[in-house]
């Protein structure tokens, strides 16, 4: 029983950094319709700049975190401006091409940076390899490990920043308004663009929060991105536009996917995730919290 | 400028449009008939794989270009086909009340590789019934990560990693899988491929995916069964795409899952996207260009400066590069490029840039509320 309590705590860890992956697809496609697949590479990207602002440039952790999320807000932004914007308009899969060759572009450029490249680093952060222990070891010692433990924290404050972000504040609630209808949001006098630049880079910077919180788990390295694909069937378990789907998606697909690694034969835990997804699809293709959505003739 | 008069009804689904398409296109095909007589081996092999490309964007092309299904997993339908290639042609089927496996000949392997993988692609197609654009594309990929991890654990048929060899076929004494024979089995497998559809896309069922493509309620209410078509194109798609993949077995002539990755999904989806959607002439131009761009890189980095030209990133940034200029400021490919060209030359003087101005359009919501 406990060996299985210490295998849901390793499986809600690594399904928080699915969760905040999932969380920057959400908020994208809740806002705009557009599926970014290139969502791991802005989370690896997230990660290299903690990497230069701590490692290489030697500054305090929490410093070099925060600057990297707030480059990766600038990055996010830009990518809109720069790319997605001109395809504005164009069919869905248009602008899914357009995310997956930003993709290509980011990844070989993180390789080719110079003091980046396609070696692999970690970042010295402050939670020590020591857990933190909820049953003691008399009772047969289950123990969350630090760098768990600042994952799950760090995903809950990020859910309830989100929260309070587009509940109360005036531009978050210009983001829900043009989310429901862009037209409408427009005739009231919202930018509908720079309230899209905005999600993108909002969604960017909680990318970079993930790989900032997963590079002591996997360390950096320029093909980190690919975890952004596990966040697909986080994505669509949850519903494809809801937020509290999104969290409660990726814990769940975490959870999932650790536990099929243990209980089941090898390979299984690969493709236990997507198993998921596909069964999520034909069994309920709304997700858990997704409304269920019908086509505009 | 030629002028064409329709004096029947017929003309409309007429393969050629004139009669100066048989001249040209028959051109070509002695062009192509002749290449092993006159091009070095090395360049007879690199047109054999492009044959292959094109065969596999053939498919992906009726999927993606015709009826707007998006795949990103077609390296699964490929890689089954290729496997069932390799197995069938190899160590043979062993069934549990048999005592000696059963070892096929090419000629029935071959037809078996593509009717498995459009099994296949009726199994991930009925799922698809309910979904549409990005789900659509998520379940494939889903599909292609199984396919690839199938692939390489069940160990006793297909060897795992540690990969598997793919047997020559002989027909008498002449090797077919090698050199000139193989290069005329995948032209005659393209030309097959490329008349069939042709054939498909002037029929109602063609007819009626284009429709789905352009609107599933107005296909729908023209009668169009949705549930039917979209399966269909899915089977012939991926049975298509199997066929490619048992070609490309022989070609590689030793298989491992690494070839069927999605990294490979991802590559045949910009094949269509960079070649031109909807169009066949499409799939050969982007089986062209994948084939292309790493041998034009290659001559490009002589000339680069060495600090950039040795980077491990350099041939992906280039094709993310590409792909995203193709999207951006050339959506009909490579072919649509070439329309343009032609359409200058036929109107000389008088060409217009707005021909193929894109109409403005605004983002269209798929939600209700």
């Amino acid at each position: 029983m406990l060996e299985f309590l210490q295998l849901v705590i390793g499986g809600v860890s690594i399904g928080c950094i699915y969760a905040l992956v999932a969380l920057g697809f959400v908020l994208i496609y809740k806002a705009t319709e557009v599926v970014n697949f290139a969502q791991g590479e802005l989370l690896m990207l997230g990660a290299f700049l903690a990497y230069t602002f701590i490692s290489i440039f030697g500054w305090n952790y929490w410093v070099g975190a925060a600057a990297a999320i707030v480059c990766m807000f600038f990055v996010g932004n830009m990518v809109d401006r720069v790319v997605l914007r001109p395809v504005l308009g164009q069919p869905q899969f248009a602008i899914v091409m357009v995310t997956i060759g930003f993709g290509y572009v980011a990844r070989s450029v993180a390789g080719m940076m110079p003091g980046w490249g396609t070696e692999t680093y970690a970042i010295d952060t402050p939670f020590s390899g020591q857990g933190m222990q909820i049953i003691p070891e008399s009772m047969g010692a289950l123990v969350i490990a630090q760098t768990d433990l600042s994952v799950i924290v760090a995903t809950i404050l990020f859910c309830i920043v989100l929260y309070f972000f587009f509940t109360y504040t005036k531009l978050g609630v210009a983001m829900q308004a043009s989310s429901q209808n862009q037209l409408a949001s427009y005739y009231m006098g919202i930018p509908v663009k720079s309230v899209f630049s905005m999600i993108w880079g909002i969604s960017a910077a909680v990318a970079a929060a993930a790989g900032i919180l997963l590079a002591p788990t996997t360390l950096i390295d320029s093909n980190m991105g690919f975890i952004g694909l596990k966040a697909f069937p986080a994505a669509v378990l949850g519903g494809f536009g809801s937020i509290p789907g999104a969290v409660v998606g990726g814990i769940l697909i975490g959870i999932i996917e650790t536990l099929s690694g243990f209980y089941l034969p090898p390979g299984f835990k690969n493709v236990a995730a997507y198993v998921v997804l596909l069964v999520v699809l034909v069994v309920r293709p709304q997700g858990l919290f997704g409304e269920k959505t019908g086509k505009r003739v | 400028m030629r002028f064409l008069f329709k004096t029947s009804y017929e003309q409309d689904i007429n393969i050629a449009k004139h009669s100066g398409y048989y001249w040209s296109y028959g051109a070509l095909l002695l062009m192509v008939l002749a290449v092993p007589h006159f091009m070095e081996d090395y360049y007879v092999g690199q047109m054999t794989q492009l044959y292959i490309m094109a065969i596999a964007g053939v498919g992906l092309m009726l999927l993606s270009g015709y009826t707007g299904l998006i795949s990103l997993g077609h390296a699964a339908f490929f890689g089954i086909g290729a496997y069932t290639e390799a197995v069938l042609t190899g160590n043979g089927l062993q069934l549990p009340f048999m005592d000696e496996p059963l070892v096929f000949s090419f000629f029935v392997a071959f037809p078996m590789s593509g009717v498995l993988a459009a099994i296949a692609g009726i199994a991930i197609g009925i799922p698809a019934l309910r979904l549409t654009g990005i789900y659509l594309a998520i379940a494939t990929f889903a599909f292609a990560i199984i396919i690839e991890e199938v692939l390489s654990r069940w160990e006793s048929v297909t060897n795992g990693y540690t990969g598997l060899l793919v047997e020559s076929i002989y027909v008498g004494d002449l090797d077919l899988t090698d050199g000139t024979p193989f290069y005329y089995l995948c032209l005659g497998v393209l030309v097959a491929v490329i008349l069939f559809s042709l054939n498909l896309l002037r029929s109602a069922t063609g007819r009626a995916m284009m429709a789905v493509r352009d609107s599933e309620i107005s296909a729908q209410s023209m009668g169009v069964n949705l549930a039917q078509t979209k399966t269909l194109a899915f089977a012939l798609s991926a049975g298509i795409t199997g066929l490619a993949g048992a070609l490309f077995a022989h070609k590689l002539g030793f298989l491992s899952p690494e070839s069927f990755t999605v990294l490979q999904s991802l590559e045949l989806l910009v094949l269509v996207v960079v070649g031109g959607l909807g169009s066949l002439h499409g799939a050969v131009f982007g089986a062209m260009f994948v084939l292309a761009l790493p041998q034009a890189l290659a001559i490009m980095k002589d000339y680069l400066p060495h600090s950039i030209a040795e980077q491990p990133g350099f041939e992906p940034l280039i094709f993310g590069l590409i792909l995203i200029f193709f999207v951006v400021f050339e959506p009909l490919g490579i072919y649509g490029r070439w329309l343009k060209v032609k359409l200058y030359f036929q109107m000389f003087p008088l060409y217009k840039k707005a021909t193929f101005k894109r109409q403005k359009s605004y983002m269209k919501s798929e939600r209700l509320r």
